[in-house]
């Protein structure tokens, strides 16, 4: 084969590699990095489970900005929530944050559900009300009791 | 001593190989004129080709020195032997052509690889070796595309595109029939001529080689126990050299011998 | 007995070492390597362009196959919203990469493997040699530095492709949403995973191919077999193990990363 068609070959592979590369990494993988200015803010949880680093943070429902990191406050050994939010969304200060479920074995993320004060809140502000994870085994046992009772075609109720 | 090295373009002394138990080469030695045909004849399974690849460094003798253009060359030693390998080319018993590119791709190849001249001056390059060995019209044709003779030419053309000073040719003439083999020293002392370049050809057929060659040096269990000019390889008294050149005579006498056997036995029964 | 177990594993690691050396020598040779660019080209076209449309076949196929497992399998939890979570971080983080390079190992190693045995074999590499050229940097550094990149972008193109695939099935031949199907694609799969799947392509491409070309290259060393028993036993030889090295690396690579 000619060299000259050979590169040209080879040129188009590479763009279409190229092509997929970015695709991966910018569509898929790192949202966040080419997002816009971001603000930090902290919130307590009495329990945390099965949230992650990386976790969606969505106001209704929409994706918002992601969770940064989780760690053990040392005096009431409660679960402290950094949560990184797009700088264009002004939050109320009684806003309230909750771990929730998408489905029902789906990834937990926390849902803020702005309230109606006047004042918002800046970075590193700490959000006070939080209502957290619900305990799956004790809602799975119900559940399972209750669809026992109902029947075994009837479908589980909705959590 | 000096005049001696700068007329000796290549000088191989006490070369020594051995393959585990078995003696290939046991202190071999030999002298290259410049500009010279020199012929190592010697049967299969003397040590030729072996000889060869110790100069091509594709195999490594045990011991033993080889000094060409008056300088020595190390064994194994890759700077020494550079200056050596872009000033001699090899000429394989099978061609070793590469299969998977054309005439010219093959030619071009070695100035490809080893050069930093240009594309068109490659290109150039190669054209003028393959129409010299009379090729040009087969420059687009794969190397199985071509005959045996052809492919012979063609390995010639690759190796003498870098114009190098030595060619070293293993068994040029195995496997053909006495016209090619005719043709294709007639092919070697034609194209030394015309590009200057001095030729050390391993064979083991002795009519062609006694004719074209300007030295004769014949191997025999790994070491060389003639060497000089054809004449002196006719008149010589060597044992060695008089099985080899009466090898004909000798087969006749055998069959001759076996002859009357039969008849003994026709007569017996 | 233990003798025999001796010598064997010996061997392994003689054998391991000398791979090594064997790579490390082809990167060696690209210093110095004359028209390097040209010869990279052209592997890059091997491994590339020729191995295109077994990346996409296969890549559809899997996708295809992993939505429509995936889905009867949510299905039973009432979690088909997940659909999409499930196709893309199996194919980001396991089966693109590992059968991305298992077809490759395939198509151009195999290949690789047989060509520089069958050239070995007819002295093509000794004459490079007697040439002055560096068989190594004409013949296996290009097609290394190629699989470098190469790898890569294939394993992307896999994903990409098993992804669409994974939406067909799922949202065409099973009526998923297609929005809800791509929206938990994007937010399941993150930095970490797609970088962990770029290192996976990269260490599969290193290995397999310096593995295809260290046999081919090799085999006139081949104990068990001379001429083109040697060409065909060294090339079985090159594809198993590079099969087999995929999968390994792909569980060490993992339990590091993970």
């Amino acid at each position: 084969m000619k060299q000259s068609k050979l590169e040209l070959y080879v040129g188009l592979f590479v763009l279409l590699g190229i092509a997929a590369i970015v695709y991966l990494t910018v569509k898929l993988g790192a949202k966040s990095l080419i997002g816009g200015d971001t603000y930090v803010m902290e919130a307590r949880f009495t329990n945390a489970g099965g949230l992650n680093a990386g976790s969606s943070v969505l106001v209704a429902g929409v994706p918002v900005g992601r969770v940064e990191g989780i760690r053990v406050d040392g005096t009431d050994y409660s679960a402290m929530v950094t949560l990184r939010v797009e700088a264009g969304l002004k939050l109320p200060t009684d806003t309230m944050a909750s771990i929730k479920t998408t489905g029902l074995i789906g990834d937990k993320y926390v849902a803020l559900a702005p309230g109606a004060d006047d004042s918002y809140l800046t970075a590193g502000s700490r959000i006070t009300m939080t209502e957290s994870s619900v305990d799956l085994e004790s809602l799975i046992g119900k559940m399972a009791f209750g669809s026992v009772e109902k029947g075994k075609d009837s479908p589980p109720p909705a959590p | 001593m000096g005049a001696d090295s700068n007329q000796m373009l290549l000088r191989i002394e006490g070369l020594n190989k051995c393959f585990g138990e078995n003696v290939v080469l046991d202190g071999a030695s030999l002298n290259v004129p410049r500009g010279s045909l020199v012929t190592v004849l010697g049967r299969s399974g003397a040590g030729k080709s072996v000889l060869l690849k110790c100069l091509a460094d594709v195999v490594r003798p045990d011991s033993g020195s080889i000094h060409f253009d008056g300088k020595l060359l190390s064994i194994g030693d890759v700077s020494s032997r550079a200056d050596f390998r872009r000033r001699c080319s090899f000429l394989f018993q099978s061609n070793a052509l590469f299969d998977s590119l054309t005439a010219l791709e093959n030619v071009a190849l070695p100035l490809e690889q080893t050069t930093d001249l240009s594309d068109k001056e490659i290109r150039e390059r190669s054209l003028e070796a393959l129409r010299q060995i009379e090729l040009e019209a087969h420059q687009d044709r794969y190397p199985s595309q071509l005959s045996g003779g052809m492919q012979k030419r063609l390995a010639l053309a690759r190796a003498i595109v870098t114009r190098p000073e030595l060619v070293l040719f293993d068994e040029p003439t195995a496997g053909l029939d006495p016209l090619r083999r005719n043709a294709v020293f007639a092919m070697i002392a034609k194209y030394q001529r015309q590009f200057g370049f001095t030729a050390l050809v391993v064979t083991h057929d002795l009519t062609e080689a006694l004719i074209a060659s300007d030295r004769v040096a014949l191997l025999d269990k790994g070491r060389m126990c003639f060497e000089g000019t054809p004449a002196e390889f006719s008149a010589s008294t060597v044992a060695m050299v008089e099985d080899f050149r009466d090898s004909a005579e000798a087969l006749g006498r055998t069959l001759a011998a076996i002859r009357r056997g039969e008849a003994m036995q026709s007569e017996d029964s | 007995m233990l003798r025999a177990i001796g010598r064997y594993s010996l061997s392994i690691v003689h054998e391991l070492g000398d791979f090594a050396l064997f790579t490390g020598q082809s990167f060696r040779s690209a210093v110095g390597a004359r028209r390097l660019g040209r010869r990279i080209v052209r592997a890059g076209f091997e491994q590339g362009v020729r191995c295109l449309p077994v990346i996409i076949i296969v890549g559809m196929f899997t996708g295809l196959v992993l939505g429509l497992q995936g889905y009867y399998v949510l299905n039973r939890f009432g979690s088909e919203s997940l659909l999409g979570t499930l196709v893309s971080l199996s194919l980001v983080r396991e089966l693109g990469p590992a059968l991305a390079a298992l077809m490759l190992v395939g198509q151009a190693g195999s290949a690789l493997a047989a060509e520089l045995g069958i050239q070995r074999n007819t002295e093509q590499i000794a004459a490079l040699e007697t040439m002055g050229v560096s068989s190594h940097a004409y013949l296996i550094t290009p097609r290394l530095l190629a699989a470098l990149v190469v790898y890569p972008m294939q394993t992307a193109l896999f994903v990409t492709v098993g992804l669409w695939g994974g939406s067909l099935s799922g949202s065409l031949l099973l009526g998923l949403e297609p929005g809800v199907y791509w929206s938990s694609v994007e937010h399941a799969v993150k930095a970490q995973d797609v970088r962990e799947c770029i290192i996976k392509a990269v260490t599969f491409g290193l290995l397999t191919i310096s593995l295809c070309a260290y046999h081919g290259f090799n085999a006139h060393r081949c104990s068990s077999a001379t001429g083109a028993r040697a060409v065909s036993a060294s090339t079985t030889r090159a594809v198993v193990q590079s099969s087999i090295i995929v999968l390994a690396a792909d569980y060490i690579i993992t339990s590091f990363l993970v």
